[in-house]
């Protein structure tokens, strides 16, 4: 109805200004007749009566011009003349059209993404009530979040800073609802989670503190809507039913809101269940244990009028009474709060460099377009100046002029504006529904939304002012009867103009981003074929979980090495090994405080390193291709009776025993006092991802330090597809009902890369984006600069001037500002990298190959973009030329 | 015709608010009257006038319709609003007031300052 109401308002008003339009033409003509009609009383002929009239009315068409203006609603009309006379224009030279719209498509719309993502991960990453006041606890010397639940019990009763708070850890279980059993991904949460967030259900309920009473005690589960929606096609009846979880059954209580998704933007769960279920989802109950910190994140809403600050001083004064309680567990407790979205610190740090740096990059991409575009603009300002000298000649005022020039400007950043709001929804979209590891429930709700299409229109409109503003001072100066009477002047001034500088700017801002992109490319290429500390290809990973199979106890192993024993058998299969987390392919890595062996004083501060600890079997080394460097590796023989063995790397030698020669046979101690004996030394790795610090690892006997996490490293020559299938059906042999995850360790590593590929993805993209705004800046330049010494080109070739002259005259200052801007942006590019080396493996500028790249990008680009205004120049004909001039 | 005025800025509005004010005139007619009662000392470009009706007819000083001229043409007639009217009396006032001081000013004898 209101769409129908303001359509009818607009063709009103459409038609009242064209009926006023004939009222002032027909009351003007009314005027010339009483005139006429006076004029042939006193004896003229009407013809002539009629003609003199209409001189001595004078300029009608300027005069109904300001009648319009003094009737008001003018400006609207003058606007739409303005646009229709700008859609002339711009339909008049396609070529200028299409380069301003797709640069300006291709800025706008970056941005828009960038600002998409970037309000998404920082800017407002959860959807949950009074976000801003949300704050999760962070140790206070690292970018960790973990308590103990016991520390996050004291925690959360002993605090008189926060409304609440809450904790929850992220799980994998197995889930059968009857029909098939699957793996699902859940958050562990205390009973207070949808109480303290605010979050009231869609469906059902949620459980609360009051259903907590100890271990196992709530076997409830709150689904997220997503999964509610996939898995049981949003039925209702689903609330109140039954299901298996790893086996033990659980409630269906209720569903949570469609817009919640958890408090970790990236890691959207399954669904809830209460932490103190712990047992029946882990296999294990660490409530009582002070000493272990498992729980992932505890956060909650700062009370109104507490500080953060505030609320920090009364956290650590919890801390020292931990410490001094119990000085067994807990020391150097000291904490500081951190947004919980993107797990503090930890990654939110990263995470919002990265993202500023690239909306700062995307801006300057418009910086850049706009500054191109403003010269273009200027240029055409200079070619159009006889049309502007004729209209000021006529009498149209400056503003005029100029109103109709940034018409043009934001004309052309509307219609960019647009075609890059479009590109950007559909890039959103696609972005939205990627899963960019199809292991893990992390996906990016990114979908277009208004803020998208705000930011894209005030884009639009400040670059279309932008660069509309250019050729300004140059329309101001403009003086009608130099022009008109002598035609354009080809003035070539010798001096550095704004439009140079700008230019070169533009040069320099794209060189930085080539530079950059290919640092970022070549440390990616780079960190592919590092060494990882084993060898991912042609092995298989099986990745399964025992306990969520119902094994438990002694079980679990003897089921690990009948399952060893069975892929062994396949053809084709040379090795196979088992370790409890993979290097570089999940989370959920143990690490172990250690202890030399003269060490009493088992505190974390008197540590001597913190070090990964794998579970292996036997083969594992030999399966995933670590080079043993001395010693023996782990046999069936260290079992839980035999002497405790550790293989170690050659960091942790290095950090423990001081050097790796002297650590072969030695003993080191773990926090619980264990005294472990070093049997072997193999070569150092990268353990949870590519841009860490070397660190220390221990590798100990499946057999001693069991664990019903599960993978399975298969060494095969056999093509993978075959492969994946005889294991499918061997583990089938060996027990149907479990969950398995087959792929391969290359495939894997995806993982751990995709920060870089993310980071050599949006550079190379924005690099390329600098490339065509470059190549349309020095064209433009280049094209301007040869139309506007035509005539003087043409007298240097009448006068015999050599085809390298003439180009050197044309096209010198474009390939100059070139080679000074390209210098200018290596140089920037090569310090900007330090950056990216935070992100990128290995980035580095010190390589011939990336300088050279570059050199070689930049060079090209410069060809490209002089080619025309070079054949242009070059097929100046002096006599046609002197002669139409 | 040289011996005509230019006419100061902002003078044309006063003249065609006196004009009406005498009776309902089409935009002809204001010239004329304009020049009648001037003495023809006025020298004004006929389209002028036209911005400046419509200029008063937006600020709700005159109002128009449409009628029958004398010429037995279709012609837009201008009348006074009250507001205009009172305009026309301030505005009357100030020029009169402006003009004497100017006068004043311009008659000024040495020996008087």
């Amino acid at each position: 109805m209101k769409l129908l109401d303001s359509l009818r308002f607009r063709i009103a008003t459409l038609f009242q200004r064209s009926q006023m339009n004939a009222e002032m033409e027909e009351e003007l003509r009314s005027h010339i007749q009483h005139r006429a009609d006076d004029l042939e009383r006193s004896g003229l002929p009407r013809a002539q009566a009629e003609r003199r009239a209409r001189i001595e009315f004078g300029g009608h068409v300027r005069y109904k011009e300001e009648c319009r203006e003094a009737a008001g609603g003018t400006l609207l009309e003058s606007f739409v003349q303005d646009v229709r006379f700008a859609l002339r224009m711009l339909r008049k030279s396609p070529g200028f059209t299409t380069v301003a719209v797709v640069t300006l498509a291709m800025a706008i719309g970056a941005n828009a993404v960038v600002f998409r993502v970037l309000n998404a991960l920082i800017l407002h990453p959860l959807h949950v009530p009074d976000a801003e006041t949300l704050y999760g606890i962070q140790h206070g010397n690292e970018a960790s979040s973990y308590q103990s639940y016991p520390d996050y019990l004291d925690l959360r009763d002993r605090n008189h800073s926060f409304d609440g708070l809450a904790a929850f850890s992220g799980a994998q279980a197995g889930l059968d609802t009857g029909e098939n059993s699957s793996r699902v991904w859940i958050y562990e949460v205390s009973g207070n989670y949808f109480d303290v967030l605010r979050i009231y259900p869609y469906l059902g309920r949620v459980f609360h503190a009051s259903d907590e009473h100890g271990a196992n005690s709530a076997p409830y589960i709150v689904l997220s809507y997503a999964y509610w929606h996939t898995r049981f096609q949003d039925d209702p009846g689903v609330v109140g039913r039954t299901v298996q979880l790893n086996k033990h059954p659980f409630t269906i209580v209720g569903v949570a809101p469609p817009e919640f998704h958890g408090t970790l933007v990236f890691f959207n769960p399954d669904f809830f269940v209460p932490i103190v279920n712990q047992e029946q989802v882990e296999g294990e109950n660490l409530l009582n244990t002070r000493g272990k910190r498992w729980v992932f994140m505890t956060m909650g809403h700062l009370k109104t009028g507490v500080s953060p600050a505030q609320a920090v001083a009364d956290l650590n004064s919890i801390g020292t009474y931990l410490e001094k309680t119990y000085p067994k567990d807990d020391d150097q407790r000291s904490f500081t709060l951190a947004r919980p979205s993107l797990y503090g610190d930890y990654l939110g740090k990263p995470v919002r460099a990265f993202m500023t740096g690239l909306m700062l990059l995307a801006g300057l991409i418009l910086l850049a377009a706009c500054a191109n575009l403003g010269s273009l603009f200027a240029a055409r300002a200079a070619d159009r100046s006889r049309e502007v000298a004729l209209r000021l000649a006529l009498g149209a005022s400056r503003t005029r002029i100029l109103r109709q020039l940034f018409t043009e400007a934001v004309l052309l950043s509307l219609v960019g504006g647009a075609v890059g709001v479009l590109g950007s929804v559909v890039l959103l979209r696609s972005m939205s529904v990627w899963q960019p590891f199809s292991r893990f429930p992390i996906n990016l709700p990114v979908e277009p939304d208004a803020n998208v299409y705000a930011v894209a229109l005030l884009l639009a409109l400040a670059s279309g002012f932008l660069f509309g503003a250019v050729p300004v001072r140059q329309v101001l100066r403009t003086d009608p009867y130099e022009i008109v009477k002598s035609g354009s002047l080809g003035t070539v001034g010798r001096r550095i103009t704004v439009r140079d500088l700008l230019l070169g700017v533009q040069i320099a801002i794209c060189a930085v981003l080539v530079t950059s992109s290919m640092v970022a490319v070549r440390g990616l290429m780079r960190s592919l074929h590092s060494n990882f500390g084993f060898e991912p290809r042609n092995v298989m990973l099986v990745d399964t979980d025992l306990h969520m199979a119902g094994y438990s106890g002694d079980k679990v192993t003897e089921m690990q090495r009948r399952m060893i024993d069975a892929m062994e058998t396949i053809p084709g299969v040379t090795s196979v090994g088992f370790i409890n987390t993979a290097p570089l392919v999940s989370g959920g890595y143990n690490g172990s405080l250690i202890f030399t062996d003269e060490t009493a004083d088992l505190r974390s501060s008197k540590a001597a390193a913190d070090s990964f600890m794998f579970s292996i079997s036997p083969e594992y080394f030999h399966a995933a291709g670590t080079v043993l460097q001395s010693g023996r590796t782990i046999t069936w023989h260290d079992h839980k009776d035999a002497p405790r063995v550790a293989v170690i790397n050659q960091e942790f030698a290095r950090k423990v025993f001081g050097s790796v020669t002297n650590a072969m046979g030695r003993y080191f101690k773990r926090r619980d006092g264990t005294r472990i004996q070093v049997v072997g030394l193999v070569e150092d790795g990268k353990y949870n991802n590519l841009t860490e610090d070397q660190q220390p690892a221990m590798f100990l006997p499946i057999l001693q330090s069991p664990s019903s996490q599960t993978y399975l490293a298969v060494r095969s020559d056999r093509d993978p597809g075959q492969l994946v299938a005889a294991i499918r059906s061997t583990v089938r042999d060996v027990d149907a009902g479990l969950p398995l995850y087959i792929e391969p360790w290359n495939k894997e590593l995806d993982n751990v890369l995709f920060p870089s590929r993310v980071a050599a993805m949006a550079l190379g993209v924005l690099g390329i984006m600098g490339a065509m705004l470059s190549i349309t800046g020095i064209f433009g330049m280049a094209a301007y600069s040869v139309s506007k010494r035509l005539k003087e080109l043409g007298i240097r070739m009448a006068l015999g001037a050599q085809r390298k002259e003439v180009l050197q005259a044309a096209l010198g200052r474009a390939f100059k500002l070139l080679a000074f801007g390209s210098a200018a942006g290596l140089l920037l590019g090569i310090l900007a990298s330090r950056v990216l080396a935070f992100v990128v493996y290995q980035a580095t500028p010190r390589d011939p190959l990336v300088l050279a790249a570059v050199v070689l990008a930049m060079s090209s680009l410069g060809l490209v973009a002089t080619w025309i205004p070079a054949q242009r120049a070059l097929s100046i004909d002096p006599m046609i030329l002197l002669r139409q001039e | 015709m040289t011996d005509q005025a230019q006419l100061l800025p902002g003078t044309l509005d006063l003249l065609i608010l006196r004009a009406v004010s005498l009776g309902p005139l089409h935009g002809y007619g204001v010239l004329l009257r304009i020049g009648q009662i001037s003495g023809n000392a006025l020298l004004i470009e006929q389209g002028a006038l036209y911005p400046g009706l419509f200029r008063l007819v937006r600020q709700g000083l005159l109002k128009a319709s449409w009628g029958t001229s004398e010429n037995n043409r279709r012609a837009k007639f201008y009348e006074l609003t009250a507001a205009g009217r009172k305009r026309l009396r301030e505005e009357t006032a100030n020029w009169n007031r402006l003009a004497t001081a100017i006068g004043a000013a311009l008659a000024a004898q040495a020996e008087e300052v």
